[in-house]
This record gives C-alpha cells, sequence and structure tokens, in this order.
C-alpha cells in the first residue's frame, strides 16, 4: 500500500498524497563523528512522519540537514520532486519550511502577537520606504497578516496572553506560542523537534490535539521528533528509526514496533 | 483614575496597531505637539533655544539613530560619534558646494550620505557580535575622527582645520550662521525631530522592526522563520546611520556654527549619547526623547542649583555632574535596564489601578 507513488487514504480517511521531500543517501559528519550514515526516507504529503531513535541516535542533526543548518557531506535533499542545492536556513523557510526547536527559541522581549507575527514576515513584502510612511501599503499588510496570525492564535487557544511578553510566560505555553509562531508561516512542511519535552500528561494530550488538527484543518505535512512512545504511536501514520546515525525501521507503528532491531535499540540486546 | 482604559475598545487590528491605543495618551501627544508648533517659538529666547532646546532636539534624533540599532537591532555601537562627523562634514561639503540649495535638502542628503558609511562600517556585524562588534565600530569611530582631521579636503583647506557653517536658509529664512533667529533654527530642528520620531515609530511597529527585534533577541531563530541576517543589520545600520547623520548636520549647522571634529565628534559624544539610550531606555522611541532630556537639562538644571542658588564654585558643579552621570547608569543598569520608559510603563500601569490596587 505505502509504495503507491500517487498517494493513498488512511484508515481514518485523510488523504496522504505523493512524496514533498525525500532524503537520499544523506551523510553529515562533525570531523571524524558521523553523525548520520548514509540514511534516506521521504516524508508524504499530508502525513504525520515521526523520527525516533535512543539518545544521540542523530535525529535532531537529521532535522538540522531539513531545515538548512547542516549541510550533509554527501547525499541529496529532494523537496517537492527538485534537488534542493545547499541554502541558508532562512531560504529553506521561504521555500515554506517551517519549524520549533527542542530548547524553546522564542524572541523573549516580544509580545506573544509579536511572536507569532514574526512568523508571517516571509509573506511581507513592503519596502522601508512605505513602512516608514505605515499609511496605506504597509497598514493594509499588517492588517492582512494580522488577521491570519490571529485566526492562528485562536486555533491554539492563546488569546488571552496575545500581549503577554513571551519571558513570563510558562514553559507550556511557550511550547504553544513557539508552535503558533512555525504555523502562521503557513508552511507546506512544519518541523517539531520534541514538541512534548518536559510536559505532563494533560499538557501533552493538548499538544497532541493541537498537532493532529494542524494536520486536518490545514493539511499541513509534519515532521516530528518524540520521545514518548505512547505519542508517536498514536500520532504518527509513518515512523523512521534511528540508532547511532543509522536507520534500523521505517514503516507504519505497527511494523516499527515489532520490528527485532527497533527491539533491540531500545531494550538493549544480549552480548555473548 | 488619573488614567483611564476602561470603556474603550478596539475593534479593529487598524486601531490596534495605532501609536497611541489610548485616547488619552493621544490627546496628550497632539497637545505637546500643538505646544511645540504653536506655543514655543513665540516664547524662545535665544539662551533657551540655545542651552535646551537645540541640544535635546538634535540629541534625541541621535539617540533614535542609536536606539534603533542597539535597542531595537541589537548591534551594539561606540561609533555615533564618527557617524555624526560624517553627517557634518557631509553637510559641511554640500553646503559649500551648493550654496543655493535648500538647507533641508543638504540635511537630509547628509543623511543619505551617512547611512551609506553606516553601512559600510556595519559589515562586520555579519561575522561578529557583542563586545566586539563595539571594539569595530570604535575602530569606525576613531578612523573617522582622524579621517576628518587629516585630509584637508573635508574642511576645505582652511588655516584652522574647522568647519565653519556659512549663512544658509531655507524658503528664505536664515537657518545656519551668527545671524540666525531663534525661533527659525527651533522649528527647523523640530521638524526634523518630529518626523524622525514617527518614521522611526512607524518602522519599528511593522515587520523591519519585527526583523530586527528577532536579531537581537535571538538571531538563529530568526533566520528559521526566514529573515536575513545580511539585509536585517545592514538596514538597521543604515536607517541608524541615517538619523544620526542628520543629528550630526544639525549639531554642526545650526547648533555650533563651528567644529573642530575632535572636540565635538570625539568618543565621549558616542558615550553621551549611548548613556541617553541606557538612562532613557533600550527599545523605545519614547526613552531616547526621555534620555535626551535628561542629560541635557542635568547640567542646566545642575548649574542653576549649584552656581546660581548655593554659591557654588563652577569647576565643583561640573564634576558633580559627571559623578551623578555615572552613579545613574549603574543604578539604572542594576535597577532598571529598560531606562525611565519603563519607570514610565509601570507607573502608567499603576495609576490605571489608583487609588484601590487590588
Amino acid at each position: 500500500m505505502l509504495d503507491q507513488a500517487e498517494g493513498y487514504t488512511t484508515a481514518d480517511g485523510r488523504r496522504i498524497g505523493p512524496v514533498v521531500m525525500e532524503m537520499k543517501n544523506i551523510t553529515l559528519r562533525f570531523g571524524g563523528v558521523e553523525a548520520i550514515k548514509d540514511i534516506s526516507f521521504d516524508i508524504r504529503e499530508g502525513e504525520i512522519r515521526a523520527i525516533i531513535g535512543p539518545n544521540g541516535a542523530g535525529k535532531s542533526s537529521m532535522l538540522n540537514v531539513i531545515s538548512g543548518f547542516y549541510v550533509p557531506q554527501e547525499g541529496q535533499v529532494f523537496y517537492q520532486g527538485q534537488p534542493r542545492p545547499p541554502m541558508k536556513p532562512f531560504q529553506v523557510a521561504r521555500q515554506g519550511i517551517a519549524r520549533t526547536f527542542q530548547n524553546i527559541a522564542l524572541f523573549e522581549g516580544m509580545s506573544v502577537l509579536d511572536n507569532v507575527m514574526t512568523g508571517r514576515l516571509t509573506h511581507m513584502q513592503t519596502g522601508l520606504f512605505w513602512q516608514s510612511m505605515w499609511k496605506g501599503k504597509a497598514e493594509q499588510e499588517e492588517t492582512a497578516n494580522r488577521e491570519v496570525a490571529e485566526k492562528i492564535i485562536d486555533f491554539l487557544e492563546i488569546q488571552a496572553i496575545r500581549k503577554t511578553p513571551v519571558a513570563r510566560l510558562p514553559y507550556g505555553l511557550k511550547k504553544r506560542v513557539e508552535l503558533a509562531r512555525a504555523l502562521a508561516a503557513e508552511p507546506s512542511l512544519l518541523l517539531l523537534d520534541e514538541p512534548m519535552a518536559g510536559m505532563n500528561v494533560e499538557e501533552k494530550e493538548d499538544m497532541s490535539r493541537f498537532i493532529l488538527d494542524v494536520n486536518d484543518e490545514f493539511g499541513t505535512t509534519i515532521a516530528l521528533i518524540e520521545h514518548d512512545m505512547g505519542v508517536v504511536m498514536d500520532l504518527s501514520d509513518r515512523v523512521v528509526v534511528m540508532d547511532y546515525g543509522k536507520k534500523i525501521g521505517d514503516g507504519t507503528p505497527d511494523e516499527v514496533r515489532n520490528n527485532q532491531d527497533v527491539i533491540d535499540a531500545y531494550l538493549g540486546v544480549a552480548h555473548d | 483614575m488619573f488614567y483611564r482604559e476602561a470603556g474603550e475598545f478596539r475593534t479593529t487590528y487598524k486601531e490596534d496597531s495605532q501609536t497611541f491605543p489610548i485616547r488619552f495618551d493621544r490627546w496628550r501627544y497632539y497637545f505637546v505637539l500643538f505646544v511645540a508648533i504653536c506655543v514655543i517659538p513665540f516664547m524662545v529666547n535665544d539662551y533657551w533655544v540655545n542651552s535646551i532646546f537645540l541640544p535635546f532636539l538634535i540629541y534625541a534624533i541621535a539617540a533614535i539613530g542609536l536606539n534603533i540599532l542597539v535597542g531595537y537591532c541589537g548591534q551594539v555601537s561606540l561609533g555615533t560619534g564618527g557617524f555624526m562627523a560624517v553627517g557634518a562634514y557631509a553637510c559641511y561639503k554640500l553646503m559649500t558646494a551648493f550654496p543655493d540649495v535648500s538647507m533641508f535638502i543638504h540635511v537630509i542628503l547628509a543623511g543619505v550620505i551617512t547611512a551609506g558609511v553606516g553601512m559600510l562600517f556595519g559589515l562586520p556585524s555579519l561575522r561578529i557580535k557583542g563586545f566586539y562588534l563595539a571594539v569595530a565600530t570604535l575602530a569606525a569611530q576613531f578612523f573617522l575622527v582622524w579621517l576628518f582631521n587629516r585630509v584637508p579636503w573635508f574642511y576645505n583647506y582652511s588655516a584652522s582645520g574647522q568647519i565653519n557653517a556659512p549663512e544658509r536658509d531655507t524658503f528664505g529664512i536664515l537657518i545656519t550662521g551668527p545671524n540666525t533667529e531663534a525661533w527659525a533654527t527651533y522649528l527647523f530642528c523640530l521638524i526634523f525631530t518630529v518626523v524622525s520620531a514617527i518614521i522611526a515609530r512607524n518602522l519599528t511597529r511593522g515587520s523591519v522592526g519585527r526583523k530586527w527585534m528577532a536579531i537581537r533577541d535571538m538571531d538563529i531563530a530568526a533566520e528559521i522563520i526566514g529573515v536575513n541576517p545580511l539585509t536585517a543589520k545592514l538596514s538597521a545600520f543604515a536607517i541608524s546611520s541615517f538619523f544620526v547623520g542628520i543629528s550630526g548636520a544639525l549639531f554642526f549647522s545650526v547648533y555650533l556654527g563651528a567644529v573642530e571634529v575632535g572636540e565635538a565628534f570625539g568618543i565621549n559624544k558616542s558615550f553621551l549619547v549611548l548613556f541617553m539610550i541606557i538612562i532613557g531606555g533600550l527599545g523605545s522611541i519614547f526613552g531616547s526623547f526621555a534620555g535626551a532630556a535628561f542629560l541635557v537639562l542635568l547640567p542646566v538644571a545642575l548649574k542653576v542649583v549649584g552656581v546660581d542658588w548655593l554659591g557654588w564654585p563652577t569647576d565643583i558643579v561640573a564634576h558633580l555632574q559627571l559623578v551623578i552621570v555615572g552613579a545613574l547608569i549603574i543604578v539604572f543598569l542594576i535597577a532598571e535596564p529598560h531606562g525611565i520608559a519603563q519607570l514610565w510603563r509601570v507607573t502608567k500601569e499603576k495609576l490605571r489601578l489608583w487609588p484601590f490596587p487590588h
């Protein structure tokens, strides 16, 4: 079923499209350390793709390769069918790839609204001259983008803290604001680096609901890294498992769960 | 009680993003503007203009410029004096080369030239940050002062090495030179200050302002959401230098009239403007005004109190001023890093609830 190039429909009726991003034989080295060894996988349109693995497996490095922070020494990234030349992160962002960070990377000195509005920057083109006038072009653009930002704020239920400086917010809310900022860019591919790290069960449930809603309502393709196996198995359509920089499993949650290599990597294996 | 927000509802995003969303603030702003334009010009004499209004207005422009760079974009600069010198010398060369052109044009062009120079010296900011960038801009400061001292072309080969502002006018009204009217120079500077403040405010509340603040708060995250650090930092340097250049041009042509570059635009000037924005408030246009007013008024107030009322010797009062400014900077850095602007914000919050804070 997964081999169908044009996509398929999942059990719960979501449409999974063709491949949007393909990583082909990616190898990433830091000096003598091989963080990623010859990994290939793809991400299909509209799916939730999880990358899991023990600590130090190279998951975050993989995400950094996708978002342009690291340029792999070998291999090629294909985005929407085209091989992607080495790019700066801001160029990747302009292609419609947004991400969140494992350690929150919000702009602490700005309000929640301003943070979400920074997510709209790739959509705001007014020149400096018109901005210095404000009336006219700049104001129209501001209002139009504010509407989109407010839609995201409503969607993630952070209306009440709109004008609060981010530095004053608790951890769980900061995570949500960061998701809002990434969503405000209306990305075609959303990368989430441990969206539920350090959260309690209730917050995890909220965040899972938001991720599913985002995928459902906006049709956003999502690639996420997560350590909570229960969450990963429930949320994702397909899972890549990494260990020591190598890919040891790839498939639906059920396939991965029964994969002997994956069980060995997580539970350990007897050497005798 | 004094400060009412209750009953004010903003129903459009346009209303919500205006500079003074609260009606009371808005009216106060119009009132201050009205007094500044329609009342003060008819009341001022030379003493008031030369010791208070001109330095306040001119330093306010410089502080706005530096605040854009340091307060909004987070790029520390110690080159303000040097960039003011660029504005002053550019204005001087333009004034002597094109005597018939209006002073407005000269001052604006001086700003544009300074913007170019600022961008050039802003290039290292793409590689270095923090203290190291501060040292790089310090190099700009010393280099520019040296350049204007050593290359005679800049001071038109005058024997003294000074530059003197010739008499120039705009719309037939004398703006520079010894025979100017107090109200004319005041209004001329006021126009530049008000327009600079409005432009700075418009830029900082819009998308370019968010780009700068994103770079300031976390440059990696800024890049990941699509901010090009090159254009963001260089635009901050350009616009900051534009305002600083305008203030330098006004400082030389309208306020001092004659300038020796090492004295007028030395490293002390860079620090003075930096102190203004630290005391006034980093990342706030109002703070630029508050800091400029504070550091311009403090010496005047001390002189009135110390010399005129208490009869202390002048040198003691002058030294006392240095002590007070130094102490204040330490106090502000520790107690209120966001300066007078933040104190004002907190006061407003309190006044909103007074006299029933709970």
